[in-house]
């Protein structure tokens, strides 16, 4: 789960890391009596989780509450990138005298984490990697061991960061690392992290994503989880067990399995179509759960044609076939389903499919054939 | 010989009593694999279908002799199952649960991988099946059969396609190794590869990856100068958009990291064909295979 800005400065303020004074608001009076509770000059914030806020014009300062309104009142609704904005931060407008980078995050292919920090902040680090990779210190830190203030200085002095910031980041550098740990998260970045004016280090900025599957050790993530809206479709395939993740084009797809669904979208791409979503019926699925998929997906109405790829492991074709029957019969269905079985009973749910011919039904033998005849029929119904 | 489990193994089940566990448990011991023991807190002395269960793992490997583990437990139980069954001795611990979290394994891996003793398969995996000898996990052995193809895959059902396309091909397998969809799994695809290397049953591998992290790539740098046999790959997610999680943990593209285009570049740099799709790999590994 990717924290808003927001949320990640609520949480690493539970960990004493300096955050700006700032309150939350969904209109503009609610903005205007947030900065008329933090008096003087406020930055307003456009609350969305994607980068590039402030090109967009999503991030804009206010001399007063009333002004405080009007820029919220343009911020407010504002699509960036795809994203509604729903909320915005107001914040205490500070004196920046410098800006670096810092995160914690965890390294794949080192098996350990990583602590990153730079003096230039404020600019992706993916883009200093690439024109100035000397301008960021790293260490990685074993997860046995922990962070030592050793750490710490590798970190602040190889960034160079200016000699006044160097205290706050040394005190701030271990409360990150420990909010990164005991938050179950995978990435814990700030950009900017600011000098300010009268000599403090403060997190501007907070980028936060926490793994989900730690939830169930972590109350406050329902709540933060709360949040988040989701949008109708996913909601309705997560009640139902289903992973789901919307796409653009007009090929639904149900399989069982990650990396056989994955696949089932390239091979239909490589078909000349475009896939409507990505949906995992996971293993072991039976006909209820099929049924719920082929619900979920079918509620889209872009979706012109189904391909349901089924390889049974533990996921029994017979059942698979039965979910699809069941389909047919409960739904409305209006759009053509291509459907490959292949594996554990396979024999069987392809027999129960034949002995019971539907118009929209149409078995296939392959992979590529079923993902071809898909594509062609979703052209067809366009 | 095949590599991680074969007629030698003998195995202890954590979770066994569960209903997953024995359906899966059951089911390998009924392929030919020798399972020995379960463990469950509280249910010693009990038995699951005359398999004798235990309450901890050393009590299990002292009674039987067991030398193998696979983890059935529920995720928030699971990274310290693996560990007990470390602890008392096991060689080969495969951890078929997933949503482990990050930072549980973050201490598992390299804690067990610092032994050197044992290998860690997993966790998010189907498991390890050596075709004729030994199945454990959840791979549907009968579309299997022994032969000379090692396959590693971070994909469970990815690993079921290819192995049925290799069988349909007239290729049997050596061993089938599902490594787990994970972000820090356990054993990663040089670990696997080295092992099919040394493995004198196994003569050409097939590798599937998929998009997320950079396992791929660091395994192609690794083939390059270590692998003396063919291997042929197929990388899932071609399509798949950026900053999305598609399904796995690990299966997701950051910023421009974890392409499946920077994934095939690596790998043909390295001289190892990339297929692009599940079907025309196993094709692949046929015509490696004939060329011998």
């Amino acid at each position: 789960m990717d924290l808003f800005e927001y949320q990640g400065k609520e949480v690493l303020r539970r960990f004493e890391v300096p955050v700006p004074e700032g309150r939350v608001a969904k209109t503009p009076e609610e903005a205007a009596e947030a900065a008329r509770g933090l008096g003087g000059k406020v930055v307003v914030k456009a609350q969305v989780q994607v980068g590039g806020r402030g090109k967009a014009g999503g991030i804009k300062l206010a001399e007063s509450p009333e002004e405080a309104a009007t820029v919220a009142g343009d911020i407010l609704g504002m699509d960036i990138k795809g994203h509604v904005v729903k909320r915005v931060l107001v914040e205490r407008a500070g004196d920046i005298k410098d800006e670096y980078y810092v995160s914690f995050l965890l390294d794949r292919s080192e098996r350990n984490f990583l602590g990153m920090m730079s003096a230039e902040g404020g600019v992706e680090i993916e883009e200093v990697a690439v024109s100035n990779p000397d301008a960021i210190s790293l260490v990685h830190i074993d997860p046995l061991l922990g962070f030592s203030d050793f750490h710490a200085r590798k970190l602040v002095f190889g960034a160079n960061l200016a000699p006044e910031a160097r205290g706050g980041a040394l005190e701030m550098l271990p409360k990150l690392f420990r909010a990164f740990v005991e938050l179950d998260a995978s990435l814990v970045e700030v950009n900017p992290l600011v000098l300010t004016g009268d000599g403090k280090v403060v997190a501007l900025d907070a980028k936060v994503t926490l793994d989900d599957s730690a939830a169930y050790r972590h109350s406050i993530f329902e709540e933060l989880k709360a949040a988040h809206e989701i949008p109708e479709q996913e909601r309705l395939a997560k009640e139902k067990g289903l992973n789901f993740i919307k796409l653009d084009g007009d090929v639904g797809i149900i399989g069982n399995g990650a990396g056989l669904v994955m696949s089932t979208l390239d091979v239909v791409k490589d078909a000349g179509g475009d896939p409507a979503n990505f949906l995992d019926v996971g293993g072991g699925a039976d006909a209820d759960v099929l049924s719920a998929g082929l619900e979920v997906i079918t509620s889209n109405p872009e979706v012109k044609s189904v391909f349901v790829n089924i390889f049974g492991g533990i996921t029994r074709c017979d059942l698979v076939a039965q979910g699809i029957l069941d389909a047919l019969s409960r739904l409305d269905m209006k759009v053509p389903m291509v459907v490959r079985l292949d594996g554990t009973n396979a024999e069987e749910g392809r027999k129960m499919l034949a002995d019971q011919p539907h118009d929209l039904l149409i078995p296939a033998e392959t992979m590529l054939g079923a993902a071809a005849t898909a594509v062609e029929l979703a052209q067809k119904g366009a | 010989m095949s590599i991680l489990i074969d007629e030698n193994t003998k195995l202890v089940v954590s979770g066994l009593t569960g209903r997953e566990g024995s359906f899966h448990s059951l089911r390998n011991r009924d392929y030919g694999t020798n399972l020995v023991a379960g463990v469950t807190p509280g249910k010693g002395g009990q038995d699951v279908d005359g398999v004798p269960v235990f309450d901890t793992v050393a009590e299990a490997v002292k009674e039987t002799g067991a030398n193998t583990s696979m983890v059935f437990v529920p995720a928030r139980f699971a990274a310290d199952a693996a560990l007990e069954a470390y602890d008392a001795g096991c060689k080969t611990i495969v951890v078929i649960t997933e949503n482990i979290p990050a930072m549980d394994m973050a201490r598992v891996v390299p804690y067990i991988r610092a032994s050197g003793d044992a290998t860690l398969i997993g966790p998010n995996c189907p498991g390890v099946l050596s075709p004729g000898k030994a199945n454990v996990g959840i791979i549907p052995p009968e579309i299997a059969k022994p032969g000379s193809v090692g396959l590693v895959s971070r994909s469970g059902t990815l690993v079921y396609q290819i192995v049925y396309e290799l069988t349909e091909g007239g290729l049997g397998q050596s061993t089938c190794v599902g490594i787990g969809g994970d972000p820090i799994p356990g054993s990663d695809f040089i670990d696997i590869l080295s092992k099919f290397e040394a493995d004198p049953e196994t003569d050409v591998v097939v590798m599937v990856g998929e998009i997320g992290g950079d396992a791929e790539e660091r395994a192609a740098e690794w083939a390059k100068d270590n692998m003396t046999k063919p291997v042929v790959a197929y990388i899932a997610g071609r399509t798949a958009p950026p900053g999305k999680r598609m399904g796995h943990a690990g299966a997701i593209i950051s910023g421009s990291k974890g392409t499946a285009a920077a994934k095939t570049e690596a790998l043909e740099a390295a001289g190892i064909r990339v297929a692009m799709n599940p079907v025309e790999v196993a094709e692949l590994a046929v015509k490696a295979h004939a060329s011998l």
